[in-house]
C-alpha cells in the first residue's frame, strides 16, 4: 500500500496494464507531450513509445478510430479531455461503439475504453463542469463506470481495460488531486464492472451515491451519526450495468432511500434508481424516496450562482432528518 | 495482357454476381420478401471488383450504406449474405443487422454502416491497429459524394495523412447525396473530390468508374504506394460512376427523371464494358460471359433458397452478441 492521488492511481492502472498486453494503445488531445491535462497519463509515453499517441482537436477520428482499432484487434484506451466534448463525437459513440457488436452479430467485439474527465472545477461554468453520465445509462451497447476514490480508480480502471466490452470511464476532476492509500495489485483485477460497494453499513437509511457524490453521501453520514441516525451508503462505482440487488437488499433494511449525485436531477441516473425501488420494493418503504441533484439548468459562471447548483451534504442532512419526522 | 484468362473470369464473376445479388434483392425488396432499407450497388460494381481485386484479405475495408458489392467483392459468402437479408439465423450478421449493416469480419469487411460518412474514422483506426500489431494490412473506406460533405471525412483524412497511415479513400462519385444532386453552388464549390487531397499532401487518382480496368489500375497505383511507400501513404481513388436506381428501394425518385436515369447507366454499364473490352482484345469469348451470367444465375437462385429455408433467429438471441 501507498498514498497516491486518483490521477496516479489511473496511471498505474495504465502501466500495468500496457505491460501485460502490446495490444493496448492510447490516444487523445495532449497526452504524449503533457502526459494529459490532469496527468492522469504521465510518464506512459517514456514507458511504452509509439503506444501513447497525441491526436489532433478531432474527437470523431478519437472515437471512430478507437472503434476502428478495437475492431482490427487491438485494445485502444482513448481520452476525451473533458467529459463535456463528448457530444461532439456523439455518432461515434452511440451508432458506432455500442452499436457494432451486436448488429453484426458478434462478429466482432470492440475492446475500447473511453476515458472522461467530468464534473464541476470551480467556474468551469456552461460547457467545462458537466455530469454527463446519464446520457450513457440510456444506451445499450456500452458500460459505464464512475469511480469515487483512487483505490477504486485503478480497480475499475483495469477491469475496464481488460474488459471486452466498450467501457466509457467518467473520472472526477476534483477527484484527481485526492490521495488515499492503494494497494499494489500487479496483474489482479480485484473488481468486477457492475458491482457496488457498501461504504458504511447502517440500518436506518440508505444513501446511494458515486463519483464525488460520494462526498456528500459519506459526509451526510457522519453528521447523521451523531444525531443518532445511522446511514448505510452505498457507491454504486458501476451504473451501467448497476447493482440492483445491493440497492434493493439495503433498502429493505433500512425501509429509507436518499440518493444523491452531482448531474442535473431531471434524467439524472437518480430517476433510474428510484423508480427501480418504487417497482420492486416500494412496499418497504416507511418514507417517499429523496433525490438530489443539480436544479434543470446549465452550470453558471458567477461564483454565487455555482454554489447553488452543487448539492452539499448539509441538504441530505436536512432531507433524511426530515423522513424520521 | 494485364490479367491471365482466370483472373479475367474472376474479376467478371464479382461484377455479375453483385448485379445479380443486387437485382434479386431489389425483387425481393419490391415484393415485400424483405423488409427494411434495401440501397443496391446496381451500376457501381467495377468500382467494389476492381478496388478489392488489389486488397488481401487480411487488409480491411469499410462500408457504406450501399455495401452489398463491396461485401461481396471483398469474398464474402453470398448465402450468409442473402440471409442477413432476411433477417435469418444462419445471415451473415446472425440477422441482427440486415442489409444496412451487413459484414463479414472473416474476409476483412469490417461492416456496413447506417450512418452516412462514418466509416472514415474506423478505416483509419483499423490502419492504426495494423501498425501497432504489425500485420501490414491496409485500410480502405468506400464513400459517396454526399458523404465527402461529412466533417468526420476531414478529421480522417487529416490522421491518416499525419500518422502516414496505409489508407485508401476510394469515393464513388455517383453524383448524387440521396436525393440531392452533388452541384457546384448546390451543395459544394468542388464536385472532383479528388481534389482535396492536395490540402492533405495526398496522392490522389481520378478513373471512370464505370471501367473496371481503369480502376483496377489506380487503385493498384494507390495500394503499391500505401503498402511500401515511404511518408505520406494515404491517397484518394476518385471513381466517376452514375447512380441509375433510387437511392434506397422504395425511392420513387421524384426528383429526377426515372427512366433517363436507367438509360444512361445501360448506354455506359460497366459489366458490358468490361465484356466489350475483352472481346475486343480477344482475351475472352462471349461464352464465356455466358457460362458465368448461367452459373451466377444459379448461385443467386440457391442463396435465395437457403435464406428463405433459414430459420429466424430464437428468442434467447435478442440480448446475445451484446456484452461479455
Amino acid at each position: 500500500m501507498r498514498k497516491l492521488s486518483f490521477s496516479m492511481a489511473t496511471c498505474e492502472a495504465m502501466a500495468e496494464e500496457m505491460a501485460l498486453d502490446d495490444k493496448i494503445f492510447v490516444m487523445g488531445e495532449d497526452l504524449a507531450r503533457q502526459g494529459g491535462i490532469f496527468g492522469q497519463f504521465k510518464g506512459l509515453p517514456e514507458k511504452f513509445p509509439g503506444r501513447v499517441i497525441d491526436t489532433p482537436i478531432s474527437e470523431t477520428f478519437i472515437i471512430g478510430g478507437g472503434v476502428g482499432a478495437a475492431l482490427a484487434g487491438a485494445r485502444p484506451v482513448v481520452d476525451m479531455h473533458f467529459a463535456d466534448f463528448i457530444g461532439v463525437c456523439m455518432d461515434e459513440i452511440f451508432n458506432q461503439m455500442a452499436k457494432v457488436r451486436y448488429m453484426f452479430g458478434g462478429q466482432a467485439k470492440v475492446p475500447l475504453v473511453l476515458r472522461a474527465p467530468d464534473g464541476m472545477t470551480i467556474q468551469g461554468a456552461a460547457q467545462h463542469s458537466q455530469a454527463v453520465e446519464a446520457w450513457f445509462c440510456h444506451i445499450p451497447g456500452i458500460q459505464v463506470v464512475a469511480p469515487s476514490n483512487p483505490e477504486d480508480a485503478k480497480a475499475v480502471l483495469k477491469a475496464a481495460i481488460r474488459s471486452d466490452n466498450p467501457v466509457i470511464y467518467f473520472e472526477n476532476k476534483i477527484l484527481y488531486k485526492e490521495t488515499a492509500m492503494v494497494p499494489e495489485i500487479a496483474d489482479e483485477v480485484p473488481y468486477t464492472i457492475g458491482k457496488a460497494k457498501v461504504r458504511r453499513e447502517g440500518k436506518d437509511v440508505t444513501i446511494v451515491s458515486y463519483s464525488i457524490g460520494m462526498k456528500n453521501a459519506l459526509g451526510a453520514a457522519e453528521r447523521l451519526a451523531k444525531e443518532g441516525i445511522e446511514a448505510e451508503v452505498i457507491d454504486l462505482i458501476s451504473l451501467s450495468p448497476w447493482d440492483k440487488e445491493a440497492v434493493l437488499t439495503s433498502v429493505k433494511k433500512t425501509h429509507r432511500l436518499c440518493i444523491a449525485h452531482e448531474a442535473v436531477k431531471q434524467g439524472g441516473f437518480g430517476a433510474e434508481i428510484a423508480a427501480t425501488v418504487a417497482e420492486e420494493a416500494i412496499e418497504y418503504l416507511d418514507a417517499p424516496i429523496l433525490r438530489y441533484g443539480a436544479p434543470f439548468c446549465p452550470i453558471p459562471f458567477a461564483p454565487t450562482l455555482e454554489k447553488m447548483v452543487r448539492v452539499f451534504p448539509e441538504d441530505l442532512v436536512k432531507g433524511i432528518k426530515g423522513m424520521f419526522e | 495482357m494485364l490479367f491471365t484468362r482466370q483472373e479475367l473470369l474472376t474479376h467478371y464473376e464479382t461484377m455479375v454476381k453483385i448485379r445479380k445479388f443486387d437485382l434479386e434483392a431489389k425483387r425481393a425488396r419490391e415484393a415485400n420478401e424483405i423488409l427494411g432499407n434495401v440501397h443496391v450497388y446496381v451500376g457501381e460494381e467495377a468500382i467494389a471488383a476492381g478496388v478489392c481485386a488489389n486488397l488481401e484479405r487480411k487488409d480491411c475495408i469499410e462500408s457504406t450504406h450501399r455495401g452489398h458489392g463491396h461485401t461481396i467483392a471483398k469474398g464474402a459468402d453470398i448465402n450468409a449474405m442473402m440471409a442477413e437479408l432476411y433477417g435469418k439465423a444462419t445471415g451473415c450478421c446472425h440477422g441482427k443487422g440486415g442489409s444496412q449493416h451487413i459484414a463479414d469480419f472473416s474476409v476483412g469487411m469490417l461492416g456496413a454502416n447506417g450512418i452516412v460518412g462514418g466509416g472514415y474514422g474506423p478505416a483509419v483506426g483499423a490502419a492504426l491497429a495494423a501498425r501497432i500489431l504489425k500485420t501490414g494490412a491496409i485500410s480502405v473506406v468506400f464513400f459517396g459524394d454526399g458523404a465527402a460533405n461529412r466533417g468526420t471525412f476531414h478529421e480522417a483524412a487529416n490522421i491518416a495523412a499525419a500518422y502516414r497511415l496505409p489508407v485508401i479513400f476510394v469515393c464513388e462519385n455517383n453524383t448524387w447525396a440521396c436525393a440531392t444532386p452533388s452541384e457546384v453552388g448546390h451543395t459544394q464549390s468542388v464536385t472532383e473530390i479528388s481534389r482535396r487531397a492536395i490540402g492533405y499532401d495526398m496522392a490522389s487518382c481520378v478513373v471512370n468508374g464505370n471501367d473496371f480496368f481503369a480502376v483496377y489500375e489506380g487503385m493498384k497505383k494507390l495500394a503499391e504506394r500505401a503498402r511500401g511507400g515511404e511518408g505520406n501513404r494515404c491517397g484518394i481513388l476518385e471513381c466517376q460512376t452514375w447512380r441509375p436506381l433510387g437511392h434506397v428501394i422504395g425511392d420513387t425518385q421524384p426528383y429526377r427523371d426515372a427512366r433517363e436515369a436507367w438509360a444512361r447507366m445501360c448506354a455506359d454499364d460497366c459489366i458490358e464494358n468490361y465484356e466489350r473490352r475483352c472481346i475486343a482484345e480477344g482475351w475472352l469469348e462471349k461464352k464465356d460471359f455466358e457460362e458465368i451470367q448461367d452459373r451466377v444465375e444459379k448461385m443467386i437462385r440457391d442463396a435465395k433458397q437457403f435464406a428463405v429455408d433459414s430459420p429466424y433467429p430464437d428468442a434467447s438471441e435478442l440480448t446475445t452478441d451484446l456484452y461479455d
